[in-house]
């Protein structure tokens, strides 16, 4: 086990029937204070393998390790996990100080101390006078704020969170991103975060393992992600993607030709393809595409139609036909270029072969 | 808003906003107001009118007064440290000739609530004096019979020349008036009440006790379980209360009684001696039996609709933030569940406080509650007015409890499904 390791997931399997794996020979190794998220589409295994690790669920096969130890026979309550729950979970019964108060009473701390301790995380996340509501009286960003106060205040190894940020407003949701990386980066806590939102991923996480069909597809930094996508349901999932199918005509090393049903070849770096004659998709960021460029440094120049624009303030949505499919978006700013594409007229298309990533099938 | 109340807001075709609007609900009001109308008339005859006639009969004492009023008039006269005048004497014997006989009857039995003996002192009496055509009628009544000439019945009367009377509710708690109009105790083979009433209430606080020992694992089984399962288990739960009470109540006797099927498979299990056989019906264990197992189902649904509510993530916090599983069942389950507890506590309670069939089918002479004595004296006996006193303090009751329970629990807090 590496030395940087404090979770590691060690080929982990669950199943709840006995047919289906929720979770596929998962292998994860998380450093002290990282801020990991995991994403991926509902039913994807990311609740899943949060709630393994938190001890609502055991492992089928496989070990999960805390800070070196094997924890999947240890009861969730011995653990020492702190978690925010999808719905904040706080006691309805309870005022907020008795809502904070309670890991540590549990942990028979004495009084002045379960106070003092209780008034910090309070003040951490600026609800100092707010200790004698009850949760019901708290707006939800409140609640969401008190329920993170909650899962530090007994100084936990680890924080897990679990779509926190799922019920709030677009305008709350981001500021509570901010205030949860900032919290993160100041107490340098570890936490596993879950969510479905590819933003709150990208703001929040040193590192992000996507997950679809119960495995992780990639596990990387936020910008590796997105400019480097490994398989086509990463590069469709986070950000915005145009993509070309097509089949592999040849390969050269780094770079490969795609061929496409139509037959116009597109030179892209081989990523995840093996072998002349197989399926690939290619992905193809939709702000790398240049519309009637007079540089002739690319690669790769078709002729398109344009289809469709959408106009959005500071550029221009474009939709365009190329290569046999019509859905392909090109962001053209808004200057004189853009002000001058009608529907209906021809336009020339280019990228790098360098920005063209030939991916599996997906 | 003084300015507001001053110069009152228009609609734009120039009439008062509140005017307007209320004539824009007045439809709907009217249409609402003909959906409940068939429900309130229902009520109005078949139950608010009913207790209000109820409450006045256990205080009324009007009747014997229409029967005897000039004799009362005098008797108010009367000093009461001697026999009457021979005034009084004349004034009854022609109310009791003059009045019609159900009248008398109805009236005699009242005076035998008061001291018993009157009734068939008058339904004697009644026949004699049809021969007797003019006074001195004192002397000639005691001739016919000796109890004229005791001063005890005379005094009796007293309790009953005011319209109104607690003599009903003082005999409700075993309590009299004595001939001279003090209250007292009951005689001692008279005292009935209290002890039933203390009884009905034990029977009804440890029927509420048992049906929330046995029904909140049940209640926190079907509200967890997956669907499947809960739905067999709330079918199990619902079975018997579609089953008719009466059969019920009746498969009791024959698994109870000393040569049931509870004391044979005992007996069989070598357990108890054959001679040994326990008694478990006609007394107040059976009683106990039979009653938790019918009011079950009232505290498994109001318990279950509360915890359905209840997410499961607030176990899951709790031991998430270190809390042991009965602690945290303890401290972060159960107090959720109060509003079902004490909405379910009130219901059997409540139900089981004037419970009737049961208690008389099983319940033999030891188990008997104070609803057999209601129907008894509302069947038997005929009087109306001490079961309408039984009847309206077990009301009370209800009340007071209602009222504890809102200062308390708060009745907002109720929830029933």
């Amino acid at each position: 086990m590496s030395s940087n390791s404090f979770v590691k997931f060690d080929k982990v399997d669950k199943s709840y029937d006995g047919d289906v794996l929720v979770v596929k020979d998962l292998n994860v190794d998380i450093p002290k204070g990282e801020f990991l998220t995991m994403l991926g589409p509902s039913g994807s295994g990311k609740t899943t393998t949060l709630m393994m690790l938190a001890g609502f669920e055991t492992p089928t096969s496989g070990e999960i390790y805390l800070d070196g130890d094997a924890i999947s026979s240890i009861p969730p309550y011995k653990r020492g996990i702190g978690m925010v729950f999808q719905n904040y979970a706080l006691f309805p019964h309870m005022t907020v100080n008795e809502n904070l108060s309670f890991p540590l009473e549990v942990r028979k701390l004495n009084k002045s101390e379960i106070q003092d301790k209780v008034k910090k995380a309070l003040s951490m996340v600026e609800l100092q006078d707010f200790g004698n509501r009850m949760p019901m009286q708290l707006s939800g960003g409140q609640q969401q704020r008190v329920a993170l106060a909650r899962a530090l205040v007994f100084e936990p190894r680890l924080v897990l969170m679990d779509e926190p940020l799922g019920a709030l407003d677009k305008k709350l949701r981001e500021q509570m991103q901010y205030e949860i990386k900032h919290i993160h980066e100041n107490i340098g806590i570890t936490v596993v975060y879950v969510t479905h939102d590819q933003s709150e991923a990208l703001t929040m996480s040193n590192r992000i393992a996507v997950f679809n069909d119960g495995k992780i597809q990639q596990i990387s930094t936020p910008d590796i992600l997105y400019e480097k996508p490994e398989c086509a349901f990463v590069a469709q999932f986070i950000g915005e993607n145009n993509q070309l199918k097509g089949k592999v005509k040849s390969i050269n090393g780094n770079s490969c030709v795609i061929k496409t049903e139509k037959g116009e070849e597109i030179k892209s770096l081989k990523v995840n393809v093996k072998a002349v004659g197989e399926g690939s998709t290619v992905s193809l960021r939709p702000e790398r595409v240049e519309i009637n460029s007079p540089d002739t440094n690319f690669e790769n120049t078709f002729d398109g139609t344009v289809k469709e624009l959408i106009y959005l303030g500071d550029h221009i949505r474009t939709r365009v036909e190329v290569c046999g499919n019509d859905q392909f978006i090109v962001k053209v700013p808004n200057s004189y270029k853009g002000a001058n594409l009608k529907t209906g007229t021809s336009v020339k298309l280019s990228w790098k072969a360098s920005d063209s990533r030939a991916l599996d099938l997906g | 808003m003084s300015q507001a109340a001053n110069n009152q807001i228009l609609t734009t075709d120039g009439i008062p906003l509140k005017v307007s609007l209320k004539k824009a609900e007045r439809k709907n009001k009217i249409r609402a107001f003909t959906l409940v109308l068939p429900l309130l008339l229902f009520i109005l005859i078949t139950f608010v009118f009913p207790i209000f006639n109820m409450l006045a009969r256990s205080v009324d004492d009007k009747q014997i007064n229409t029967v005897f009023p000039k004799t009362f008039e005098i008797y108010k006269k009367w000093d009461q440290s001697d026999l009457p005048s021979e005034e009084m004497y004349a004034t009854l014997f022609n109310e009791v000739i003059t009045a019609d006989g159900r009248q008398i009857g109805k009236a005699s039995t009242r005076m035998n609530y008061s001291k018993s003996g009157w009734k068939s002192l008058i339904k004697k009496s009644k026949r004699q004096f049809k021969k007797i055509k003019e006074g001195p009628y004192k002397e000639k009544m005691i001739a016919i019979d000796k109890r004229w000439a005791n001063i005890e019945y005379w005094k009796a009367l007293g309790q009953m020349v005011d319209p109104y009377t607690m003599g009903y509710y003082l005999n409700a708690v075993d309590l009299t008036y004595d001939s001279n109009k003090k209250i007292i105790q009951q005689p001692e083979k008279r005292r009935i009440y209290n002890s039933t009433w203390w009884l009905t209430f034990e029977v009804s606080v440890l029927v509420t006790l048992f049906c929330l020992i046995l029904g909140y694992p049940i209640s926190y089984l079907l509200a967890t379980l997956p669907l499947k399962f809960s739905n067999l288990l709330m079918i199990c739960v619902l079975l018997p209360f579609w089953t008719s009470l009466l059969v019920r109540t009746v498969s009791w006797i024959v698994i109870l009684m000393q040569k049931g099927i509870f004391n044979s498979i005992l007996v069989w299990a070598g357990i108890i001696a054959d001679e040994n056989r326990m008694q478990l019906i006609y007394n107040k264990t059976g009683t106990l039996i039979a009653m938790t197992q019918i009011l079950l189902p009232f505290m498994v649904l109001p318990l279950y609709s509360v915890m359905k509510t209840i997410s499961p993530t607030y176990m899951r916090a709790a031991l998430n933030l270190g809390a042991q599983p009965m602690h945290a069942f303890y401290k972060i389950y159960m107090p959720q569940t109060i509003p079902g507890i004490s909405a379910g506590g009130l219901l059997v309670f409540v139900l089981a406080i004037g419970y009737f069939i049961t208690p008389e089918l099983v319940g033999g002479s030891e188990g008997l509650l104070i609803g057999h004595f209601i129907a008894y004296h509302l069947k038997t006996t005929l009087n109306w007015g001490l079961c309408s006193a039984l009847g309206a303090i077990l009301l009370a009751v209800m009340l007071v409890l209602y009222w504890a329970y809102n200062k308390i629990v708060g009745i907002e807090n109720i929830k029933l499904g």
